[in-house]
């Protein structure tokens, strides 16, 4: 498993996705989501951009072009991952070997469910964006290296810097599990029960 | 010190600080759905954790279940829907499934419960749990791991927000609705212009919303990226607390909740409600909406090339020209349904222009009540009759059904949709399928004359 790999610096080749306001529905149609486990969603990724109706491979989409069928880095449009709250989206990312994606902003649940599956989603200036867009778009020694701990992108002569949360860079170095480690902080979570009032209280009716 | 709405929420609920900058937050109440639930749960046992508070959550069917009949149509959803009935069965949490008389599409019963309160704080894996806000209330959607985490601590991790207030102030005109309202927000903060942020709405043409008109406003803010949207508490949201089944069991007193007067925000829009006119999506994000009474843009309108090939690619996949009339696009389907608009306010409205009238030849159309309460509620009105009459299929069983497609509700490649729902992306309703987002009453309008029309020529 991938997800919980420890990791400071990815490294792979990266594609261009330079559509803005590319959906969760898009990244991961409704169809595969009829499911209770996490698994074997690789294939629903990007399903309807990598192949035709007919099940056929697109050859125009860059996932399917070499040497960008083995990007594990995507430079991406504006407003990525909105819509849909649909964790599926990231799992499937995961699962088709994507381990970061380089934009200028991402939508809010998207990023949290990202670094909850080691998905690192570096955000950059448009100007940074740009240029690791073109640079992604040359199929001859392409190579970018995100070093999540020193918070900086390289791909040949760029060197840029990438903004992250502490508690998210923390969360993709260590890959931490929250649920365990919030329940580290059980009794802060009495005490503040404690102060509630009755009325305070949901309950709801069964 | 002044405070904004949403940082009086935070403060109430903030549990402690963590060492890495996040915050623990309490989580008053936390619904789920049968999709993307069961993830969690198995997480739950892979841990060995147990749920914190079983009492504080509700779970229901909505997304994957038929809605012609209360069986499922087939053995996958079937799987679904026993999953988060069996799993509730386990941990000893409220279910309301399929058959059960408060079984509709979450956002539509938590209020109609009365679930939802002033300075609450309400989770649910779902975008659109933005909607509580209505009630001044902190609602936002969370993914699956964090379903997990809000079942085995009553918290969630939490990073505050920074604020944002758009303001919608003076009189709307006749046929204008909180639809459009919204879908004119979006259309100015543009989808992702409030990444970010959690937004409060304020102006006379909020605070004359009705509660669902005020509901639709905050259900939709997700569309520009909000995590959380907010609508102060007033005496109306009082009158709205009372008459459920859980009305009086809560109160969240202690603050008032609504923002200081002299509140900073870090980012403020004002919009004019004269300037709103009934609202049309023609492309496949929800920011890519016109007056019914304009055209679709053409190339011109934009000056960089990638919104040049942003458009070009958006009218490839929805079927149209630039340029043209946005009254002359024929459609397929009218749907009339969702989180967004699918109360008992929303269906008065679509009737109001089906009473006496036909839907045109050709056109299939479908009406999906949010609720099974609102069902019966419709019924009892002769909103049924008016639908029935008109020529719309009234679905005996409520879900989120053709807005996301995930039943057996799905719209064919290349079908046009007149959808009274939130999202217009592609392949939303259906793989290929067309989707074009408006208010309830301006689909019924399209409905009758088999294009998209303009509710105010309805009289």
């Amino acid at each position: 498993m991938k997800d919980k790999q420890m990791t400071k610096t990815i490294k792979g080749i990266a594609a261009p996705l330079p559509l803005a306001n590319v959906d969760t529905d898009v990244i991961m149609p409704k169809r595969f989501l009829i499911t209770i486990t996490r698994e074997g969603l690789g294939d629903g990724t990007f399903a309807d951009l990598r192949f035709d109706s007919a099940g056929e491979q697109r050859p125009e989409f860059i996932l399917n072009k070499s040497p960008w069928t083995r990007a594990s880095i995507l430079v991406v449009g504006d407003n990525f991952g909105c819509g849909s709250s649909r964790e599926h989206a990231v799992w499937g990312m995961r699962q088709l070997g994507i381990n970061a994606c380089i934009g200028t902003g991402f939508a809010g649940i998207f990023y949290d469910n990202a670094r909850k599956n080691g998905l690192a989603l570096p955000v950059v200036s448009p100007s940074t964006r740009d240029l690791l867009l073109q640079f992604a778009s040359d199929a001859s020694g392409n190579e970018v290296s995100i070093d999540l701990e020193r918070r900086t992108i390289t791909a040949a002569d760029i060197s840029a810097p990438f903004e992250m949360g502490d508690a998210t860079q923390t969360a993709l170095i260590r890959g931490r599990d929250d649920t365990l480690d919030s329940l580290k902080h059980a009794g802060a979570i009495r005490d503040y029960e404690a102060e509630l009032k009755s009325e305070m209280r949901v309950s709801v009716i069964k | 010190m002044s405070h904004t709405l949403y940082d009086k929420l935070v403060d109430a609920h903030k549990v402690c600080d963590l060492p890495d900058g996040d915050m623990l937050i309490y989580v008053d109440f936390h619904i789920m759905n049968e999709y993307t639930s069961p993830q969690a749960f198995s997480g739950l046992d892979t841990k060995g954790l147990k749920v914190w508070r079983p009492e504080a959550h509700l779970a229901v069917i909505d997304h994957v279940n038929a809605t012609r009949s209360s069986e499922p149509h087939d053995t996958a959803s079937k799987l679904l829907i026993d999953n988060l009935q069996a799993n509730c069965t386990k941990h000893g949490i409220a279910f309301y499934g399929l058959g059960d008389p408060r079984q509709g599409i979450e956002h539509v019963v938590v209020p109609e419960q009365g679930l939802v309160s002033p300075g609450m704080l309400i989770a649910c894996g779902d975008s659109h749990t933005t909607t509580y806000g209505a009630y001044g209330a902190l609602g936002f959607g969370i993914g699956t791991s964090e379903v997990e985490h809000v079942l085995a601590t009553q918290t969630l991790r939490y990073k505050r927000m920074k604020t944002m207030r758009v303001t919608v102030d003076g009189e709307t005109a006749p046929g204008v609705t909180a639809k459009d309202i919204i879908m004119k927000v979006v259309q100015v903060v543009g989808a992702g212009g409030a990444n970010g942020f959690a937004v409060e709405f304020a102006g006379s043409a909020i605070r004359s919303l009705d509660m669902a008109g005020r509901m639709t406003v905050c259900n939709m803010a997700v569309e520009l990226g909000a995590r959380a949207a907010l609508i102060a508490a007033d005496q109306l949201t009082e009158a709205a607390m009372e008459g459920h089944p859980h009305s009086g069991q809560f109160a969240f007193n202690g603050e008032s909740w609504s923002s200081d007067p002299e509140a900073v925000f870090d980012e403020v829009f004002i919009i004019s409600g004269a300037d709103i006119e009934p609202l049309i999506t023609w492309g496949t994000s929800p920011d890519q909406s016109v007056p019914i009474t304009a055209n679709v843009p053409s190339a011109t309108d934009y000056i960089s090339p990638e919104a040049k090939a942003a458009l070009a690619r958006s009218l490839h996949y929805m079927g149209l020209s630039e340029g043209q009339s946005a009254q002359s696009i024929k459609i397929d389907t009218a749907f009339i349904g969702s989180c967004t608009n699918s109360r008992i306010e929303d269906l008065r409205e679509a009737a109001k222009i089906l009473e006496g009238r036909k839907v045109a030849k050709g056109v299939e159309a479908i009406v999906v009540p949010g609720s099974a309460m609102t069902r019966i509620k419709a019924e009892a009105e002769g909103l049924r009759a008016v639908f029935e009459a008109a020529g719309f299929e009234w679905r005996p069983e409520a879900g989120c059904s053709m807005c996301l497609a995930m039943n057996d509700d799905i719209a064919m490649d290349g079908e046009r949709v007149a959808s009274s729902t939130n999202r217009n992306f592609e392949g939303r309703q259906g793989r290929g399928a067309r989707t074009h987002l408006m208010s309830p009453a301006m689909v019924a309008a399209a409905a009758i004359t088999g294009h998209l029309a303009d509710v105010r020529d309805f009289k």
